[in-house]
């Protein structure tokens, strides 16, 4: 696959590719330049350091859309033993752009739900791009009850630039099949963990988004609309969608601050996409932390809490909520 | 909570001097019809039925007995914690829209009686920066259902927004989930929720608590989608079929219950909660004639299936 790399990745990658020059011909020549490497795979992490840590959130939408980030099932290889993926939604169809099966992640047995994109343009069309129809939200309902009627967890992968925007899906009932979910999830008697992956664009993405735990990988984004939807309301101009996503304040530490999610999982250094093995450990190590004191809980604490945490939501003048 | 009793508006101001406002042009069928009687009708056009857009509190008068109405919560107001702006900062706009429409924020929540019977009215405003949902809006919507609950009362609420306020961020798209969670537990509780779905109902509201009643009622030809027209053209790159995304559209594709007129609105759910309430004491006493079946039933409303068994 040919490398996609953003424009704040350049520096990186040209001196990482430098060292690699360095090391190769200091096997080859049989030269002792491990001095001169050090000292530049020193300066490589410094940098990395820097520009990480000074990322836009314009930058982090990039890192979050980056087209060699992992998805769903790259997750789901890696992280996910005896995995047994389930089709269709009993009424319509199946659809490929939501991925749904029982597996075992750490000797934990659970049932997964995940936006799918695709990697190439063949599977980016089977996959709709992680555009999901009604059937799909029906379809991780379904598995959702199924996991709550045999007492295993939920958790739900999510990256998507939205639900799909189509004739079929509003004939289908687009609104209803998303409005249902949040009803029904909010009932559901197991532990429900929610881990943005990628993209959270609106109710596409909260369609399989309510959890007792949401969680948000460090590059990602989550908000009510995509900064390119937003710069159109806004300038007629989805080119300023790198302004716009300043103002929708939309990566992981916006969110942690306005209540949205509860824990932001790290990546590795430089992102997700330049180390599938370490990202599915990390948020491995993170989903397995949130699950374990979640599954103390009885079935109506976790609903009546649930409640509560999205009762909690929302900034308002001349009033506080009274914590009942 | 603050209880207050709010001084009627009535439907649409007029003024009586100025002559041309007595008579408006139908957009349904173009014409010229006379202010007085349409108020008459509800603001339904008597030649060809078209449903002119009204004020929150045309229809808490359309359903309730102005008598009984009190509202609630009123005092709680948008906060601009984003500091969101763009071309126009959303502090302003929140002053322009109170402004405009003399209300905190894009939802009324009031209690009063239905044919007698007492409920729980969220009304919508459009006017309000296009009836978009943020903070205030979720929280009014859970303090009516919570009201609803400590009542034992039905809830109903009347749709009429763009969808989620982009100003408050991601803030905003939880109120789909808070709401639909608070009627969730409304639900489990054996309360009715009817939903009412005016023009236009879309994007995160229909995706939320709109689409969600035990039965959802609209007015015809209302607007009623997930998607905007304009994304969905641009997406799929070809014309939308006539009667797109309109009541009867939904309504053959079936997520609506029914549609009902406007004048008819108030007696049709005024049956729905006859099915859905136990009977009262007096309704019992005038169906039977005897006083025995009574005390059969104490409790308002039905008892709740048990649905937490799952
Ligand atoms: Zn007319």
């Amino acid at each position: 696959m040919q490398a996609f790399i953003l424009d704040f990745e350049k520096p990186i990658l040209e001196l990482e590719k430098k060292i690699k020059e360095m090391q190769d011909y200091a096997a080859t020549e049989g030269i002792e330049l491990d001095d001169e490497i050090a000292r530049l795979q020193e300066k490589s992490r410094k940098l990395q350091e820097d520009v990480y840590a000074k990322l836009t959130r314009w930058q982090r939408v990039q890192l979050a859309r980056h087209p060699q980030r992992p998805y769903t099932l790259d997750y789901i290889e890696r992280i996910v033993d005896d995995w047994v993926e389930l089709h269709g939604d009993r009424a319509f169809g199946d659809d490929p752009a939501i991925v749904a099966g029982m597996g075992t992640m750490g000797g934990e047995k659970m049932m997964i739900i995940g936006h799918q994109k695709g990697r190439d343009t063949r599977q980016k069309l089977y996959r709709n791009f992680g555009m999901a129809h009604p059937e799909g939200y029906r379809k991780a309902l379904r598995v959702m009850k199924l996991a709550a009627k045999f007492n295993r967890p939920i958790l739900t992968l999510v990256d998507t630039p939205g639900a799909y925007p189509g004739i079929g899906a509003e004939e289908r009932g687009q609104a209803e099949a998303i409005a249902r979910n949040l009803f029904e999830m909010t009932k559901l008697p197991v532990p429900i963990i929610v881990v943005i992956i990628g993209e959270g664009a609106s109710g596409g993405a909260l369609g399989i988004g309510i959890g007792d735990r949401v969680l948000m990988m460090e590059n990602t984004w989550y908000s009510v609309i995509s900064p390119e939807g937003c710069a159109t309301i806004l300038y007629k101009d989805a080119g300023k969608a790198s302004i716009a996503a300043e103002a929708l304040q939309l990566a992981a530490d916006d969110l942690l601050k306005q209540g949205v999610i509860d824990v932001i999982v790290r990546e590795p250094i430089g992102g997700a996409h330049r180390d599938f093995d370490a990202a599915a450990e990390m948020l491995k190590e993170a989903v397995l932390k949130e699950l374990a004191p979640l599954q103390q809980k009885d079935a109506a604490t976790l609903v009546a809490e649930r409640i509560k945490k999205y009762e909690n939501m929302g900034f308002y003048e001349n009033y506080s909520r009274q914590s009942a | 909570m603050v209880w207050f009793k709010r001084k009627s508006q009535g439907l649409v101001p007029q003024k009586k001097k100025d002559m041309p406002e007595l008579w408006v042009k139908c957009p349904g069928c173009g014409e010229i019809v006379y202010k007085r009687e349409l108020e008459r009708n509800s603001n339904v056009c008597t030649n060809c039925g078209h449903h002119f857009r009204i004020k929150a509190d045309g229809y808490v008068n359309l359903l309730l007995e102005p008598d009984s109405v009190q509202e609630f919560n009123e005092e709680i107001a948008p906060k601009d914690f984003l500091k969101f702006k763009a071309k126009k900062r959303y502090s302003e706009q929140i002053k322009a829209a109170i402004k405009k429409t003399g209300q905190k924020d894009a939802l009324i929540s009031v209690t009063g009686t239905l044919a007698g019977r007492e409920v729980v009215l969220c009304v919508m405003n459009f006017e309000y920066i296009g009836g978009s949902m943020g903070s205030v809006v979720g929280e009014k919507i859970a303090l009516a259902a919570d009201v609803a609950m400590e009542k034992k009362c039905p809830l109903l609420i009347v749709s009429m927004s763009g969808g989620a306020r982009m100003m408050e961020g991601a803030v905003s798209l939880m109120q789909m989930a808070k709401t639909s969670a608070k009627l969730a537990q409304l639900s489990d509780a054996g309360l009715p929720y009817i939903s009412i779905l005016t023009d236009p109902t879309t994007g995160g509201v229909s995706a939320s608590y709109a689409m969600l009643g035990d039965v959802n009622i609209a007015e015809p030809g209302a607007l009623i989608g997930f998607a905007g027209a304009r994304v969905i053209k641009q997406t799929i790159g070809e014309d939308l079929p006539e009667g797109f995304q309109r009541a009867e559209f939904l309504l053959e594709h079936g997520f609506l219950d029914l549609i009902c007129p406007r004048p008819e609105m108030k007696e049709q759910i005024n049956r729905i909660l006859d099915f859905m309430c136990a009977d009262s004491p007096s309704s019992k006493e005038l169906k039977n004639g005897s006083v025995e079946a009574n005390k059969l039933t104490e409790a308002k409303i039905s008892p709740p299936v048990d649905t937490d068994k799952n």
